[in-house]
């Protein structure tokens, strides 16, 4: 996408350029239709060419065990008994969600490392980052990875590349059930009702949409059949917001900080001049004396360090 | 024979003292520079923003050993004694330059104390904080809160030593005759005398034990 359309920069105080008006755009991950097929962790490895490691089964389908910096989405399997007792399988297809207010560009201290389109992806510059990791502190959902080979961070892009040319990402394409959609986010929010209003017709009286807007909203938005208890699957967040601690050392306490040192130098500087500077006239050494007739000496008797005559 | 001028410090402390400088410099810069954006340019310094990412962390531990050594050299010197406390209260007749009914000190002035102790623990507070938030070896051991935090109090330790560090510099520039004991270890006799008098009249009880005690 050209730089017209970057809307937010990393490290970046000065207004992005706004020359575009683009549409924002939404994935709709909805859990419902799911089957865990895991087509679309294929696809994804598929059209970035992320080869990772093959890891172990540790008990559950979910393989690898962990998002890496090769494993951009990941399905998460949850096995949840409700009330009645039965059992249902929530699966989760976890990954980047691009937050209209992105922790990780709010951390990121490399000018340009992430930067927000116009359409609303949020994507890393591998070029510009420098590896620190800050990125994974702002982050509400715990989505961005160092890579152990090059130190740089990754995570889902959105399929920018084929969203700039009017494709849909990869694992929309290949998604056999329909339960992965993309289009504008208006689009996405007025077809997420349509299944809700569905989902609530058969039974699921809690079924909702996914579009926290702690975050300001987001640009991969899910359906879920128990949207009051997001925890369900597989811990995702249910009120997600910029941690308080993120806003405190990324807000107003910085640029507090950078005035306070450049005030401190400045205050030294007026200082001297004027108060100036303190010198010693080498004549005002006295005849050497003993001490004993030194500690009567009027002008410091007064605070003799033994706490004497003290006033 | 009384010699002219008084060691005040040691070939091996001044080498402490300004390996540490150099290290603080080096540490502080590429921290800056990761501090805010506008100070980003910074990390041209060192190479770029990855190997300021890459440096940082073991010049800031390298500092933090050196730092060590000065500890072990002068903590017993930057014990507080009773005169302190009225220096402190007369802080502004220091700062003004006047010398009336500011109390005699030691080695060190209430101020230098105060620095003191608070480099200490800076230097304890940035070592901890930033073991958390180094991210190519430790960060994977601690969790998100954790991490959180210790970015937070790093950021913090890091601009109240930073701070420290130029009312020290400063106070160097400004007290004529102190960079140069840092420098070549030598102050004049006025110079102990008119500024640390109590470690002035310590490090000359010595001297021509012989002279007799003149009344008045």
């Amino acid at each position: 996408m050209a730089s017209q359309d970057i809307i937010a920069r990393s490290a970046t105080t000065t207004v992005p350029p706004s020359a575009r008006n683009q549409e924002e755009v939404a994935k709709l991950i909805d859990t419902t239709k799911c089957i865990g097929c895991k087509a679309c962790q294929v696809a994804c490895s598929e059209w970035n060419e992320l080869r990772d490691d093959v890891g172990h089964n540790l008990g559950t389908y979910d393989n690898p065990q962990d998002l890496t910096s090769e494993t951009w989405t990941l399905m998460r399997f949850t096995e949840h008994e409700t009330d009645a007792g039965n059992l249902e399988w929530l699966i989760r297809k976890d990954g980047c969600m691009h937050c209209a207010e992105p922790g990780c560009l709010a951390a990121c201290p490399s000018p340009g490392a992430i930067i927000k389109h116009a359409n609303g992806i949020v994507d890393f510059d591998q070029d510009h980052c420098i590896g620190c990791g800050y990125c994974i502190t702002g982050c509400p959902f715990n989505i961005p990875r160092i890579s152990q080979k090059d130190h740089k961070a990754y995570k889902c892009t959105l399929c920018s590349d084929r969203v700039a040319v009017g494709l849909e990402p990869a694992c929309v394409k290949t998604c056999p059930t329909g339960a992965i959609v993309f289009g504008t986010k208006e689009d996405m929010k007025e077809h997420a009702a349509e299944r809700i209003v569905d989902l609530k017709s058969r039974g699921f009286e809690n079924a909702g949409l996914y579009d926290p807007a702690g975050v300001g909203g987001t640009h991969v938005m899910y359906v879920l059949h128990h949207a009051d208890t997001p925890q369900l699957y597989a811990g995702l967040a249910k009120d997600p917001a910029i941690s308080p601690l993120v806003g405190l050392w990324k807000g107003v306490s910085k640029p507090l900080g950078l005035l306070a040192m450049g005030l401190a130098v400045l205050a030294g500087f007026f200082h001297y001049v004027r108060i100036g500077p303190q010198i010693v006239e080498e004549d005002e050494l006295p005849p050497v004396k003993d001490p004993a007739v030194h500690e009567v000496d009027p002008s410091v008797h007064t605070f003799d360090p033994r706490g004497e005559n003290r006033p | 024979m009384i010699r002219k001028q008084i060691l005040r410090y040691t070939a091996n402390q001044r080498t402490n003292h300004w390996l540490v400088a150099i290290l603080f410099f080096m540490a502080a810069l590429s921290g800056l520079a990761l501090f805010h954006p506008a100070l980003f340019w910074l990390s041209n310094l060192f190479g770029g923003g990855p190997w300021t990412r890459i440096l940082h962390p073991f010049m800031g531990v390298l500092m933090f050993v050196l730092f060590l050594g000065l500890v072990i050299r002068f903590w017993r010197a930057n014990f507080f004694i009773r005169n302190d406390g009225l220096w402190l209260k007369r802080i502004d007749r220091v700062i003004q330059n006047e010398e009336e009914g500011v109390p005699p000190i030691g080695k060190y002035n209430p101020g230098q104390k105060l620095l003191f102790w608070t480099l200490l623990a800076c230097m304890l507070g940035l070592l901890f904080t930033g073991l958390v938030i180094w991210r190519a070896y430790f960060s994977v051991y601690f969790g998100i809160t954790t991490i959180r935090w210790a970015m937070l109090l790093h950021a913090l330790a890091g601009f109240v030593l930073v701070l420290s560090i130029i009312i020290h510099i400063y106070a160097g520039i400004w007290i004529k005759g102190s960079i140069s004991a840092m420098v070549h270890g030598w102050v004049s006799r006025a110079w102990a005398r008119k500024h640390h008098e109590l470690w002035y009249r310590e490090v000359t009880r010595d001297e021509d034990p012989d002279r007799p005690i003149r009344k008045g």
